[in-house]
């Protein structure tokens, strides 16, 4: 037990001298030669942010950026106060940048007089994505997505779904099944996808959108429907139809997505070299041995990739809320 | 009797000197201003991402029980509670300290928080079957009541009069409202861009109790011959002992309220504290010492505060619904490890599950021991010139709120809430009832509303809000309390206007 430890000690040393000595030798290729800040718009210890500490804990050593990317929380109406500070107040240098969660920022800017969108904000890379899906208590009545629709057809107005607050992917999910079925729900936005969850748990809400993530974990007490993805999800749900299966036109759009993404105006150089050098690193050994260990499934894009997603999503979302608006 | 045969696990030398790490370390990070629990651990979970399940485990533990005991050192000696929790403890911890008895609060302190803490991780290792449940009971009519009644405590707390303290309290609700509301999605009383984030409880608490402070320090010392140096009685630790012990009652209290909040989601260890204050003051005889320096307010305040570390790992254990606010950040540092709540962590995690449950009980011990020692050194502090700790004590404030959350706007809010707190203090408000409406108000707010939204699709809003056992006992507790309230006050009035004739 204690040469285990011992070996381990010893290994933590040399990554801390490493960490130390490696700042100075990078130095003199450029950017970066100094710690990279990565705003998180959400508290320490949520999902957001335990997934973004894992995903940047291989920064600091080669061949990734050789300098550590340190996190720093900036929580606050739903993300809002963070992105607000990062998009206008930031600087443009190639040292701060920050996590994005998809469709929350982009709806969130089009619904409120936000100081961000997607053309003051550069995406860099992609780590992950977490899909929606259709829970119910493992005591309700109800087995089946269409047994649910139905019910809530039969039903206006009765069926209650509980999701992690305004215009977050479970939101979104709710909007699109209620347009694909012209069924109406009453969503029921509560502080978080924890407390979501917990509503389904306790029987105080028919159903509800949560995270892919969190429904598995808390499997033997609930019943998973279909999941908002264009494909199932062979790792975790194999059993669990997607809405299109089921002929319900409900797409990837609530799809939760986080990634890193800098401000407008950061050296192409700086953004060059970070969307090179991040994709390998989300898809470290470690990391990747992390983040399942953590139930968190993983989608590693490019910055491209992320370009287009965000395009797609804003010309989505755009029309999706609008029609939110005019009801 | 399973978590007996992994008791041994603790005691290898690389968890236990991980425990006296977290322990000690906790206690300080409580201590700091700013620095609650809830962050302390969140802080630490990247630290243990090279660390081996069960030593990960022992590490938050230990911070998580001794953060929670540390937040009361800052209470007592220089009167900014180191986390929410820690309020209660302030209220006669620091009329105790000025009346030169700071070891001595420290004392009860730290025994109240080992006593609780114990009993809290029995509740843990013993109840947790049958108290999984009970946790999913609470929906949002339920919490919405359990708000409710705390505010019913809200004018009786820390003021001598009942009408200031609904004021203050009032005060503190309004306040609460600030930003951004969840349910809705909705910006309120954004003046001024600083406040788009709403009033962060951290930053309140902190320019409430510690601004006034400082101001009233810097007031007294420029005044030559009253400056007022705390004299400091070396208390005998076996005394402390005693006299603990002796308090049954309050002990009690705290440890009941402690361990009942403990398991309702969401709730968390600053309302255990201030529900178990209310309650052993009700049932003193002597009401009016309370706020003055009466020891039974540390004590029940303490006991609650560690009482409820154990309980809010019930429902986060088995459901994976965390108990309180530390506890939800605890969930990340299980899983990071592979650990995910439900039925597994007892079958095949059971030796990390039980080593880390284990851990919890020696850690109360450590912190016992540790507290002690700290407390002995306290006269330190209060040695310290007045005009130097007023100096002292701010830096603490403007750094302890601006680390919370990296903003300035923050500060802004602690400097503004402080400086009108000075005033209002000179005319008898105190700050206890402000940041009570402030920890309650979101809570019974957002509860309501979620409420509202369910019940106007099911039964409608009477039955919702007024049926269901729990419903129907939170509602009774709430005019009881009312009720108490205002016979009390009578009888005080009726008192007075005796003795004047």
């Amino acid at each position: 037990m204690k040469r285990v430890t011992d070996v381990k000690m010893k290994k933590i040393w040399l990554t801390a001298i490493f960490g130390l000595v490696l700042p100075f030798t990078a130095a003199a290729e450029g950017y970066p030669d100094r710690p990279v800040l990565v705003t998180v718009a959400y508290s320490p210890g949520g999902a957001t942010d335990f997934q973004a500490r894992i995903v940047t804990m291989m920064a600091a050593q080669e061949p990734y950026l050789g300098q550590p990317l340190v996190i720093v929380n900036k929580p606050g109406a739903g993300g809002q106060v963070g992105w607000n500070w990062f998009a206008q107040r930031a600087k443009n240098d190639g040292y701060q940048l920050a996590a994005y969660n998809i469709p929350h920022f982009i709806a969130q800017s089009i619904v409120f007089k936000t100081k961000y969108n997607i053309d003051n904000l550069e995406p860099v890379a992609n780590w992950g994505a977490d899909p929606a899906v259709l829970i119910v208590n493992k005591d309700s009545q109800f087995n089946t997505a269409p047994e649910l629709i139905d019910f809530a057809k039969k039903n206006p107005g009765k069926v209650t779904i509980s999701g992690a607050g305004q215009f977050t992917g479970h939101h979104v999910a709710m909007l699109q099944l209620a347009k694909a079925t012209g069924v109406t729900f009453k969503y029921i936005p509560t502080k978080g996808g924890v407390k979501a969850l917990q509503r389904v748990l306790g029987g105080d809400v028919t159903a509800g959108f949560n995270n892919l993530s969190d429904s598995y974990r808390s499997r033997d007490k609930l019943k998973i429907l279909a999941i908002a993805d264009l494909e199932r999800d062979k790792d975790f749900l194999p059993d669990v139809p997607t809405f299109k299966e089921l002929g319900v036109e409900v797409d990837n759009s609530s799809v939760n997505f986080r990634g890193i993404m800098a401000p407008k105006g950061t050296p192409p150089e700086a953004i060059k070299t970070l969307s090179e050098k991040i994709p390998p690193m989300f898809q470290d050994k470690k990391v990747i041995k992390k983040m399942k260990a953590g139930g968190s499934p993983m989608r590693v894009m490019t910055r491209d990739e992320v370009m287009a997603m965000w395009k797609e999503r804003q010309t989505y979302l755009t029309d999706l809320l609008k029609d939110l608006k005019k009801k | 009797m399973e978590f007996l045969d992994y008791l041994p696990q603790v005691f290898t030398w690389t968890n236990l000197s991980i425990l006296v790490l977290g322990t000690v370390g906790g206690l300080i990070l409580g201590a700091t201003p700013g620095l609650s629990p809830t962050m302390a651990v969140a802080l630490l979970i990247p630290f243990t991402f090279q660390m081996a399940p069960a030593p990960a485990l022992i590490l938050l533990g230990a911070v998580y029980t001794a953060t929670v005991a540390g937040g009361a050192v800052s209470a007592i000696l220089v009167s900014i509670p180191g986390a929410p929790a820690n309020i209660a403890t302030l209220l006669d911890g620091f009329p105790l300290a000025k009346q030169g008895r700071a070891t001595e609060a420290l004392h009860y302190c730290f025994i109240s928080s080992f006593i609780g803490g114990i009993i809290g991780v029995f509740v843990l290792i013993f109840f947790t079957p049958v108290l999984a449940d009970v946790a999913l009971q609470f929906g949002p009519s339920e919490l919405f009541w359990v708000a409710v009644l705390g505010v019913t405590v809200i004018g009786s707390l820390g003021t001598t009069s009942v009408l200031k303290g609904l004021f203050a309290g009032a005060f503190g609700l309004w306040i609460s409202t600030v930003g951004y509301n969840p349910v809705v999605g909705e910006e309120r009383f954004v003046f001024s861009e600083h406040l788009t984030g709403g009033i962060n409880i951290i930053a309140a608490l902190i320019g409430l109790f510690a601004i006034p402070q400082v101001l009233t320090m810097v007031e007294e010392s420029s005044r030559p011959g009253s400056v007022e140096m705390f004299n400091m009685e070396q208390h005998k630790l076996l005394a402390s002992f005693r006299a603990n012990l002796a308090r049954v009652k309050a002990l009690v209290i705290g440890t009941i309220s402690g361990v009942i909040v403990g398991i309702i989601p969401g709730a968390g260890g600053q309302i255990a504290g201030l529900i178990a204050y209310d309650q052993t003051k009700k049932f003193s005889r002597d009401k009016d010492t309370f706020g003055k320096g009466q020891p039974d307010g540390v004590i029940t305040a303490e006991s609650a505060n560690n009482a409820m570390v154990g309980p809010s790992l019930v429902p986060l254990l088995t459901l994976s619904v965390p108990g309180s606010p530390t506890a939800a950040v605890l969930l990340g540092g299980l899983l990071i490890n592979g650990l995910f709540p439900g039925p597994d962590l007892f079958t095949v995690h059971a030796e990390t599950t039980w080593t880390f449950i284990n851990s919890l009980l020696v850690a109360q011990v450590f912190m016992l021991v540790f507290g002690l020692t700290i407390s002995r050194y306290s006269r330190f502090v209060t040695r310290i010139p007045n005009h130097v700790m007023a100096g002292a004590v701010t830096v603490l404030a403007v750094f302890g709120t601006y680390s919370v959350q990296n903003s300035m706007s923050d500060v802004f809010v602690m400097m503004t809430l402080g400086t009108g707190m000075y005033f209002a203090a000179k005319f008898g408000f105190s700050p206890a009832p402000v940041v009570l409406g402030i920890i309650l108000g979101p809570i019974a707010e957002t509860n309501f509303l979620e409420g509202k939204l369910i019940a106007e699709s099911g039964d409608g809003l009477m039955p919702y809000f007024f049926t269901g056992t729990i419903n129907v006992v939170l509602v009774a507790f709430c005019f009881l309390s009312i009720g108490y309230s205002i016979f009390s006050e009578l009888r005080k009035v009726k008192k007075q206007r005796e003795g004047a004739a």
